[in-house]
């Protein structure tokens, strides 16, 4: 704290004392993000702020851009007037920019910073072809949020397994409440059940061969982790696939639905309906196959030096500056997400402490299915995940369609 | 100088000689301009594209006529193909019902104005607005016609999340602002139907349907024809209330073809833009037919008439 003060002592100092002359010589660093929201606007106003004064010889230049625009905006800056960073995913979502060669190989900054320690929970995920293509600097965990008051009224118990989970759906199903609610007009909301079950099921890595492509999806594995997802699928809130995940939380909040898959950003929306942590439950996705290792979904949102940038060298220095374990604590409460650096600390909202410990003692963690799948892949998929849950009887005739999908997706 | 002397009166006289045919050309060239370089040469530039293997960034790779027979055995294309035809045929409604509101409308009563804008007030606000309205007329659990589904069945009806129905409902909504076009169409063509012809039919005795069929009806053709064309063309590009109301969904069987160009070529799981640019090639061969048959019936019809 005292250096901070101390070094945004200095810099103001500097400034003032070098005044007209030295805004010759700072450099600039231009920073896209699509971090529009509120609480992600002000942990990089934060960031940035802090930056500016650790290094007063550079002056950033941050274009925000606005979440849904940024995902085309990206292709076309990139290519056309490349910034010095851009935020961007792990996984396969970087993926299709790595091998064009857009962004930057970053691995000096990860050893130069031993970031190779500190950020080793989502090495993996920030690595294609052996080298490291940016840097993480928050994720957050999945999970089932639960209403407490629901499973009063009907008077059951947190399901110590997958078993104990699909028996309490019929004394939901008893006390007219929806076991599972979700969402699936943005198709998304789907893959985070298919992903937990398939990992519950078949394990990590099997997970990951299929997100891959190495295996079939016609595969008797697949078909088993379908057979597990079938049990609760007439438990499932009718009409999803009208609704957006903002609606299914209403369900949870007035107490209609009792379980919900979903990621730590729901807390808030689930807050703001009216629930609390009195009543607001968090499980872990229940064991479905005794003996698998536990593998969570942990996204990752990450920072990136576009290989057109022209100042990379305080690009780097920017990067860093955000694998940083004080840095990553900061962004992080404001975020109400984890830090992905092992030396941070944790806020102490239950949640998020919650989430920390889920995390911290996964055996691995999946980056979503989205972003572990291509595109063509994913989109094919949580369509057919959606199809399942609204027409289990057309299971067959899904998985032949995802198998001909994945004869032409990874290529 | 003594060359600009000898030159600028052939000049001149080349300049007065040509004017009356030259002018009518550089009065066009803007327009013409500004449609070579946004229409014309974007369709050649999409026929091209629809040959390659392309994600908008990285090289272009040729397949030559391979987008068009993944097109052609993909399910998902003639989902969409389908749908278009189900647009198309409901969407044809709009033209009879606006012109009966145009013909109720058609009268002089105190405040009909009033009514008229009220009539048309749908075509005026965005279609984005009435996707809104619609998908929370029947979204589940709060929308009008739920409740009014579950007040006479006991189980309420979630028309959007039911892959049989959610494409007639999504026409529905758009039928609402194209009746009102129609409706306006020929709200202005029968300010042209002449008086003395419905007084002389009526002297022949003409009334109801056969003086709205024999004597009414071909006054206002031209409107006619404008409102099948526009309502063609509208049903073709069907894309923003699919987008807003459904996304597609779901699981693709509300998709039309123009969405599924889009899907694929720029949404956020798309980039492929080679087989955007094959859907938008058999999108454009479709949209073709009525396009040339309404400049062709135009051409002739000015012909004929000067």
């Amino acid at each position: 704290m005292k250096t901070t003060l101390k070094t945004l002592l200095l810099g103001t100092a500097a400034a003032v004392a070098l005044a007209s002359s030295a805004f010759a010589e700072q450099r600039e660093l231009v920073i896209n993000t699509d971090t529009s929201d509120p609480a992600p606007k002000a942990a990089f106003e934060a960031l940035i702020k802090d930056f500016e004064a650790a290094n007063p010889d550079v002056k950033v230049k941050w274009n925000l851009f606005d979440h849904e625009g940024y995902k085309t905006a990206i292709r076309n800056f990139l290519t056309a007037d490349a910034p010095d960073l851009a935020n961007w995913y792990a996984g396969n979502r970087m993926a299709p920019f790595v091998k064009a060669g857009q962004f930057e190989d970053v691995t000096d900054v990860w050893t130069a910073n031993g970031l190779d320690d500190q950020l080793k929970s989502a090495a993996a995920s920030m690595t294609i072809d052996g080298k490291k293509w940016g840097v993480p600097y928050t994720y957050y965990q999945w999970g089932i949020y639960y209403n407490k008051d629901a499973y009063k009224k009907a008077g059951v118990t947190e399901p110590k397994n997958w078993a104990e989970f699909v028996a309490n759906c019929e004394k939901f199903k008893t006390a007219g409440i929806d076991c599972v609610t979700t969402g699936s007009k943005a198709l998304w909301p789907t893959a985070g059940i298919f992903d937990y079950i398939n990992m519950r099921t078949n394990g990590y890595e099997f997970h990951m061969d299929l997100t891959a492509g190495k295996v079939a999806w016609t595969d008797a594995k697949v078909r088993a982790a379908f057979a597990e997802w079938a049990k609760i699928v007439p438990y499932t809130s009718a009409n999803h696939a009208a609704i957006d995940w903002q609606d299914a939380a209403a369900n949870l909040v007035q107490g209609k639905a009792a379980n919900y898959v979903m990621g730590n950003f729901a807390v808030d929306t689930f807050k703001k309906g009216g629930m609390t942590n009195d009543n607001l439950g968090f499980l872990i996705f229940p064991e479905i196959t005794p003996g698998i290792p536990r593998a969570e979904e942990a996204p990752t949102d990450t920072m990136h030096i576009p290989s057109g940038a022209k100042n990379k060298d305080d690009a780097k220095k920017f990067l860093a500056f955000l694998a940083s374990a004080e840095q990553q604590t900061k962004i992080n409460a404001t975020l109400g997400q984890l830090p992905v650096n092992n030396k941070s600390t944790v806020s102490d909202d239950p949640f998020i402490k919650a989430g920390f410990e889920e995390l911290s003692s996964a055996y691995a963690l999946a980056q979503f299915f989205d972003r572990d799948a291509p595109a063509e892949m994913a989109k094919a998929g949580m369509e057919g995940f959606q199809e399942f849950m609204v027409k289990p009887e057309n299971l067959d005739k899904i998985l032949e369609r995802l198998e001909g999908v994945r004869a032409k997706a990874y290529k | 100088m003594a060359l600009a002397n000898v030159g600028t009166p052939a000049r001149a006289g080349w300049w007065k000689k040509n004017q009356r045919k030259l002018a009518p050309w550089l009065f066009l060239a803007p327009g013409m301009l500004m449609f070579l370089v946004y229409v014309i040469i974007p369709i050649f530039q999409s026929l091209w594209l629809s040959f390659f293997d392309w994600d908008g960034l990285g090289a272009k790779t040729w397949l030559g006529l391979a987008n068009y027979t993944e097109l052609f055995a993909d399910e998902a294309f003639y989902t969409s193909l389908k749908n278009n035809v189900i647009w198309l045929v409901l969407y044809m409604l709009a033209v009879p019902a606006g012109l009966f509101i145009a013909i109720f409308l058609n009268q002089t009563v105190r405040g009909i104005r009033v009514y008229k804008s009220l009539f048309f007030f749908p075509f005026v606000i965005s279609s984005v607005v009435v996707g809104l309205m619609f998908s929370w007329f029947y979204a589940p659990g709060f929308g009008l016609f739920f409740k009014l589904t579950e007040w006479i069945n006991g189980t309420g009806y979630a028309i959007l999340a039911d892959d049989r129905y959610v494409t007639y409902g999504i026409v529905a909504a758009g039928l609402w602002p194209q009746i009102a076009y129609c409706m306006i169409l020929y709200l202005t063509g029968l300010n042209n139907v002449s008086p003395d012809q419905v007084e002389a039919a009526r002297l022949d005795g003409a009334k109801g349907w056969s003086m709205l069929w024999n004597i009414i009806l071909p006054q206002l053709r031209p409107a006619t024809f404008i409102a099948v064309v526009v309502t063609v063309i509208g049903a073709l590009r069907s894309f923003d209330l699919v987008s807003i109301m459904t996304d597609g969904g779901p699981y693709g069987s509300s998709r039309v073809l123009s969405f599924y160009m889009y899907e694929q070529a720029l949404s956020e799981y798309g980039y492929r833009m080679g087989y955007g640019a094959a859907i938008a090639v058999v999108l454009f061969a479709i949209m073709v037919v009525p396009i040339t048959g309404f400049i062709w019936k135009m051409v002739r019809d000015e012909r004929s008439g000067g």
